[in-house]
């Protein structure tokens, strides 16, 4: 099988190319300080709306985020159902989504969100507004979820912090929590796309760095050498 | 003591979506447990998929979802996280022997060290290891990847001193003996992805044996 007919099945629209292209570029950027991301001409063309579709969703984020902390102390406090059902319509959607992206099929993935949020239900009390937003919250419980149904593996969990989720969390580091959170979307959506891309496909594609070098046909290397420059940058934007 | 040695971020990334055998996991796990940098790295990549998640395509949930889930809900909470250890193995370790270091089922493998092999899934192995205080570990090196998380006393190699909480990640490019410090024999835990290679014929016949 030659070059061209490997790219056709791993990479009919030359979004590869166009991503290998893109890291040509960034290669150089050095990691701080970190200048503003080049934009190569070719995504904006290839993805016109991308941009201002991200930017209406931070926006909107930011209004949210107080509503889902405040649902879920509803629930825990006096297990209101009301608060759960909002938190359902807006976390479900989201995590079939998820697991759909990882390769679920759509009975499967809508079986195990349901079963996310009926833990989200029992175990509102260890959600700690000090250390995550809801959003990571679920997404542990989610990835948890994830490999104990779809890949029938296990993974061990740290040990809790000796000191539990304080019933009165300090509403300054809570605030401040949030403020993180909204920083690390935003820096996540400024993220050049090529970095963006292979974040996306850790997280979302149930793949190991040498998995993703197999689909994508990037070196190894390079993948980690991508990986690294966007959790500095994200790091760098945290600062 | 602070912690001197940590995980990679290509580790922890790996932790954070999932994507590690389950000995490896256990190594993280373990480590995360002992390690509060460690732990804001890996919470901070947490944060990461919970902005993907916020961000990431909707897929619409049946119209029957929600008012079955409603009808399910039982008003039981799972009440607050309590799992930590003040033991030398910390709690996720704890849940593989059954229990501290008093519970640990030795295996001697000769000149006093002593393994347990924990029962992980067959991807990578798993298994806690004793060196008397002084020893040595025999020159080895490594078809793959091999950590090494120190829970008690300390060793040295050619990379530096490892104590408590320190983990050390080496390759199939590093050979090296790791000697137990003299103050306190050390208890590891360690895990590959591939058996180690002694040198020599000896410890090959050994290692066959007692499938170090």
């Amino acid at each position: 099988m030659d070059v061209n007919e490997l790219q056709k099945i791993f990479d009919p629209n030359g979004r590869v190319w166009r991503i290998w292209f893109m890291l040509a570029f960034n290669e150089e950027i050095p990691s701080a300080p970190v200048p503003a991301p080049p934009r190569a001409v070719v995504f904006h063309n290839g993805f016109p709306n991308e941009a201002s579709r991200r930017k209406a969703v931070t926006s909107e984020q930011k209004d949210r985020t107080d509503i889902w902390v405040e649902s879920l102390s509803r629930v825990r406090d006096t297990r209101d159902r009301a608060a759960f059902a909002e938190l359902f319509e807006h976390f479900a959607p989201r995590i079939k989504g998820f697991l759909m992206k990882s390769g679920a099929d759509a009975t499967t993935a809508e079986e195990c969100a349901q079963d996310v949020m009926a833990r989200v239900w029992q175990k509102a009390e260890q959600f700690d507004p000090s250390r995550a937003s809801v959003a990571t919250w679920v997404f542990t419980i989610a990835r948890n979820r994830r490999i104990d149904m779809l890949r029938r593996s296990k993974r061990p969990e740290p040990e809790d912090l000796p000191w539990g989720p304080e019933p009165e969390p300090d509403q300054a580091d809570v605030i401040a929590l949030q403020q993180d959170s909204q920083r690390l979307a935003a820096a996540l959506l400024d993220l050049p796309q090529a970095q963006r891309d292979l974040i996306e496909k850790a997280y979302f594609g149930d793949l190991s760095q040498s998995e993703i070098a197999d689909i994508t046909g990037l070196p190894l290397g390079t993948i980690k050498s991508r990986i690294r420059l966007a959790l500095d940058r994200l790091r760098h934007a945290m600062k | 003591m602070t912690i001197q040695h940590h995980l990679d971020d290509a580790t922890l990334l790996a932790y954070t979506t999932g994507n590690l055998p389950e000995a490896f996991s256990l190594i993280v796990a373990s480590h995360v447990s002992l390690c509060d940098t460690c732990r804001s790295a890996a919470e901070s990549m947490d944060a990461v998929g919970g902005a993907l998640l916020e961000d990431v395509e909707v897929a619409p949930m049946g119209a029957q979802s929600l008012p079955r889930m409603m009808e399910l809900l039982e008003d039981t909470p799972a009440g607050p996280l309590q799992r930590y250890s003040k033991g030398v193995l910390p709690a996720p370790l704890q849940d593989y022997v059954g229990g501290d270091i008093d519970s640990i089922r030795w295996r001697p493998v000769g000149m006093g060290v002593k393994q347990a092999i924990l029962p992980t899934s067959k991807d990578a192995s798993a298994r806690l290891l004793f060196i008397p205080a002084g020893a040595a570990m025999p020159d080895h090196s490594h078809g793959g990847t091999e950590m090494t998380l120190v829970l008690q006393g300390a060793f040295r190699d050619d990379e530096g001193l490892f104590a408590r909480g320190d983990i050390e990640i080496t390759d199939e490019n590093v050979t090296h003996t790791p000697i137990a410090d003299i103050s306190e024999d050390c208890i590891c835990l360690a895990v590959t992805d591939a058996p180690l290679q002694f040198k020599g014929w000896l410890p090959k016949v050994v290692q066959r044996i007692v499938r170090i």
